[in-house]
């Protein structure tokens, strides 16, 4: 039944989307109101459809209706129900199926936000989103139908994989990284619709994707730390990124994202940039799309690869088509675009945000490079390489300081020209952070170059974002008596996209210092203990008490109980577990982790005498790994700050100059202005 | 719209995607090895047990102390490397004990070769998964497995009747996978025994 009911939906939602896609050019071309309603009606009906379809497919999960080819797949009764909701991603069919759940849900969001905005370009983009939309339907009722009916039907399933149900973090990162990853697929879809419409000449269409934009970044940024997380807590290796083929492919359209929510301001202020911004979002979601090739296909190997199939000529068809549209429609219309104003001065913002534009392409190429140099090795010489850390690493962390450097200048520097004098002043306070950050860096034993570096010109960057708000809340108080607490709020309030894009930097260098320190000052040691014998690493004893077996739901759980010994004192326990799940020969780890801000104390349990007469751990002390997680979190905030809808978008020169008090007379007078603006 | 600028640009998406089509055909998690086709490297290895009748062939088998894999040509070969460690050798464990019962005393030998593993530790294993009814070896300083190139276990070398491997198998054999090889292996022709003879 839930079988016949999702795959039916699907059935009439990709016949739909075709239809709705037409009507929406034709509506476009012909300006024709009653074509445009239809449409919108389209789109809001397949995404009706697609929720039916999910819906289906989440009853048929909990129901444990093992006639469902998806559930039989997937399913087991012995699975806790968290984990049987969440294996809705746990394999090919189900996650395409959430995706284009996502899918259809931004495309009717978008038409219900944009509908009243004059042109024609949410028409064409609607049908954009609605023929990415065909495209993954066709893939559901296609090669990636998880509604197959079962015959007969099992009792009970495998369950998902292991490695998915044993952290909560697996609730969190796919279904993040499948929001950010579709949720680019509108500023996209924006960009070809301004173009063939025309409507790319002026900047309006720029200033309609950018809270999509940032929306979709958000989840990805979040996204990037989830897995980060999660890889750390769970595969046992005390790490969390490894320049995985997969990892990178979400990596790429982060860095273009990054480079475009930057630039798109220099469109907005000075006009420029127009053809580079339209190319800087159409590769976003090229990437995303190819993000999703390297986990479907089975085209690199990677611990993030679902089985492969005929999906994946599919997902080379639908690259083909996007690039060669893409590119083609890009190329074709931007000699039509008029050109935009020129720099002024070389010490200014705009230069800044040029630069960090241009670092960031450099750094997504050589990402793309090193992803996919082991196909071309393979092509062009018939020889099997793997391009790893090191490559990644020597290639990048220049990169990465000197956007440190770019993070501590660019708030110094005012748009248009810069007063030198002006400038040394307000670089003062972060070179002070520079020495000192070098300084403790050295006392703490660093000695590799990059290392410093990273500490030196990450406190820079620091101080600098952080003096931002310490100089604007200490003119408040001053201008208007206020309180030190409710000047910074009115500060950040009164203009969240500056404040907001601040705090992100911030939590992004936050990020940067604690994976500089963890990597730096990592000590590790791996050993065999027998009960009542410890092991010392970077001066902490840790001690096995006992090694202990338990059985769970489904799994077999054997454990080390480790004391923490301080001066003769038990001070903690942890507990470093394996879990043997039934579907699975291979056991999966659970490190247990001690987290401070200065340090994580992290033990995996390698191996065990099945007597309990002896288990090998491995222990490691890294400093600051909390920071990465705290970085991410705080990142995320400032952006979703800078996202936060005001009532009316305000001029932005006006509100970066007169922080505006939330008063009626001054939001009305803004009103104004930006009627007079615009 | 400048269509001459559209199509060169669109053409520079041919190479992309011809590379991403390319890798479509490759498998990524195939190993290569350079030994199919080639001379099996040889090796004389200690057995720590000639092996024990099973219930698929209760009869006896022959007793060995050592083997020489020289002195098996002509005849086919299934080197297996396994481990008392590997969890899945315990999955192709009753293929090869079920597959290698029908073998015993014709010209297909069956020899175990245990990787990183202790003679003790194997026996053990062996007592508790049940005999296989032919020789395991010791390899000392994992000489025989640096020579196979070895990655990790289970590994299955299929050697023909001229010393050349045939085929290398990763992961655990299946019963379809050993019938298919070694009758096949078995239908070539005996080389011309007195050239290709003892060593």
């Amino acid at each position: 039944m839930n079988g016949a009911i999702g795959i039916s939906a699907l059935r009439v939602a990709l016949a739909l989307s075709f239809v709705g896609a037409i009507a929406l050019v034709a509506a476009a071309r012909r300006n024709s109101a009653a074509l445009r309603s239809a449409g919108f009606a389209v789109v809001y009906s397949s995404f009706g459809l697609v929720a039916i379809a999910t819906l289906a497919m989440l009853t048929a999960l909990i129901s444990h209706d093992f006639s469902v080819s998806y559930v039989a797949q997937v399913g087991s009764r012995s699975t806790p129900l968290i984990f049987t909701i969440i294996s809705l991603w746990a394999a090919l069919e189900g996650s395409i199926l959430f995706w284009a759940f996502l899918l259809f849900g931004f495309a009717a969001l978008a038409a219900r936000i944009h509908r009243k905005e004059p042109g024609h370009s949410l028409e064409y983009a609607s049908a954009v989103l609605l023929g990415i939309g065909a495209f993954f339907l066709i893939l559901l009722v296609g090669p990636a139908n998880p509604f197959h009916v079962v015959s007969p039907v099992p009792l009970d399933g495998p369950g998902p994989n292991p490695l998915l149900q044993n952290h909560p973090l697996m609730a969190v990162h796919p279904p993040l990284l499948y929001l950010g990853y579709v949720g680019f697929s509108v500023p996209f879809a924006f960009a070809v619709g301004a173009l063939v419409s025309g409507e790319a000449q002026d900047d309006r269409w720029v200033r309609g994707v950018r809270g999509w934009t940032i929306a979709a970044w958000i989840f990805l940024s979040a996204a990037i730390i989830a897995g980060m997380w999660w890889s750390y807590e769970v595969l046992g290796w005390g790490g969390y990124w490894a320049w995985d083929p997969v990892e990178n492919a979400s990596f790429m359209p982060w860095l273009t994202a990054t480079a475009f929510m930057h630039s798109i301001m220099v469109q907005q202020r000075r006009g420029m940039l127009r053809v580079w911004n339209l190319n800087l979002i159409v590769a976003t979601f090229v990437l995303t799309v190819l993000g999703t090739f390297l986990t479907r296909s089975g085209i690199l190997s990677s611990v993030h690869a679902f089985t492969q199939g005929t999906i994946g000529y599919y997902f080379l068809g639908f690259i083909a088509l996007v690039l060669v549209a893409s590119l083609a429609l890009v190329a074709g219309y931007a000699p039509e675009l008029r050109r935009g104003g020129a720099l002024d001065d070389v010490l200014s913002r705009e230069t800044a945000f040029l630069v960090g534009n241009l670092l960031l392409s450099v750094m997504t190429f050589t990402v793309l490079l090193g992803t996919l140099f082991p196909l071309v090795a393979e092509l062009v010489r018939g020889v099997r390489v793997s391009v790893g850390g090191p490559f990644f690493n020597q290639m990048t962390l220049p990169i990465i300081v000197v956007m440190l450097f770019l993070i501590g200048v660019g708030p110094a520097l005012p748009w248009r020209r810069t007063d030198r004098a002006e400038l040394k002043r307000r670089l003062l306070a972060p070179t002070g952070g520079l020495i000192v950050g070098l300084l403790l860096a050295l006392l703490a034993g660093a000695r590799d170059l990059y290392a410093l570096l990273a500490f030196g010109f990450g406190a820079f960057a620091l101080v600098s974002n952080v003096q931002e708000f310490w100089t604007g809340a200490r003119d408040r108080m001053r201008a208007h008596g206020e309180h030190a607490a409710s000047a910074l709020g009115r500060l950040i309030a009164g203009n969240r996209h500056r404040y907001g894009g601040f705090l992100a930097h911030i939590g992004l260098i936050v990020s940067v210092l604690g994976i500089a320190a963890s990597s730096t000052f990592k000590t590790e040691r791996e050993i065999t203990l027998a009960p009542g014998e410890s092991v010392t690493v970077s001066g902490r004893v840790f001690r096995l008490e006992r090694v202990w077996g338990r059985q769970d739901m489904g799994r077999t759980s054997i454990g080390a109980d480790i004391a923490l010994v301080s001066g003769g004192r038990v001070v903690a326990h942890l507990e470093p577990e394996q879990h043997f799940y039934e579907s699975s020969d291979t056991p999966v780890p659970t490190p247990a982790v001690r987290s401070t801000a200065a340090r994580d104390l992290y033990v995996n349990l390698m191996a065990f005498k099945e007597d309990g007469s002896s288990a090998t751990i491995r222990v490691l002390v890294e400093p600051m790994v909390a920071w990465i997680w705290l970085g991410g979190g705080i990142v995320c905030l400032g952006a979703l700050l800078a996202l936060w809808p005001r009532r009316r978008r305000a001029a932005p020169a006006l509100a970066a100059t007169h922080p505006p008090r939330a008063s009626h007379a001054r939001r009305a007078a803004r009103r104004v202005a930006v009627e007079v603006t615009s | 719209m400048k269509w001459k600028f559209a199509v060169g640009a669109a053409a520079l998406a041919i190479p992309a995607v011809g590379l991403l089509g390319f890798g479509l055909t490759r498998d990524p998690g195939a190993i290569p090895s350079p030994l199919p086709g080639r001379l099996a490297p040889t090796f004389a290895l200690p057995a720590f047990t000639s092996g024990a009748p099973t219930a698929q062939h209760p009869g006896p088998v022959p007793a060995v102390d050592s083997v020489r894999l020289a002195s098996l040509r002509g005849d086919v070969v299934i080197l297996n490397f396994y481990a008392s460690w590997c969890l899945a050798c315990r999955d192709e464990h009753p293929v090869l004990q079920r597959v290698a019962s029908r073998y015993v005393g014709t010209d297909v030998h069956f020899v175990g070769i245990i990787y990183n593993d202790a003679t003790r530790a194997a026996l053990a294993w062996l007592n508790e998964m049940g005999p296989l009814p032919y020789p395991s070896l010791d390899d000392p300083g994992s000489r025989a497995a640096i020579d196979y190139g070895l990655y990790g276990v289970p590994e299955t070398f299929f050697i023909a009747r001229d010393g050349r491997v045939a085929l290398k198998h990763v992961g655990p054999v299946t019963d379809e996978l050993l019938a298919t090889q070694i009758e096949s292996l078995r239908a070539a022709q005996r080389p011309d025994a007195p050239k290709a003879g003892s060593p």
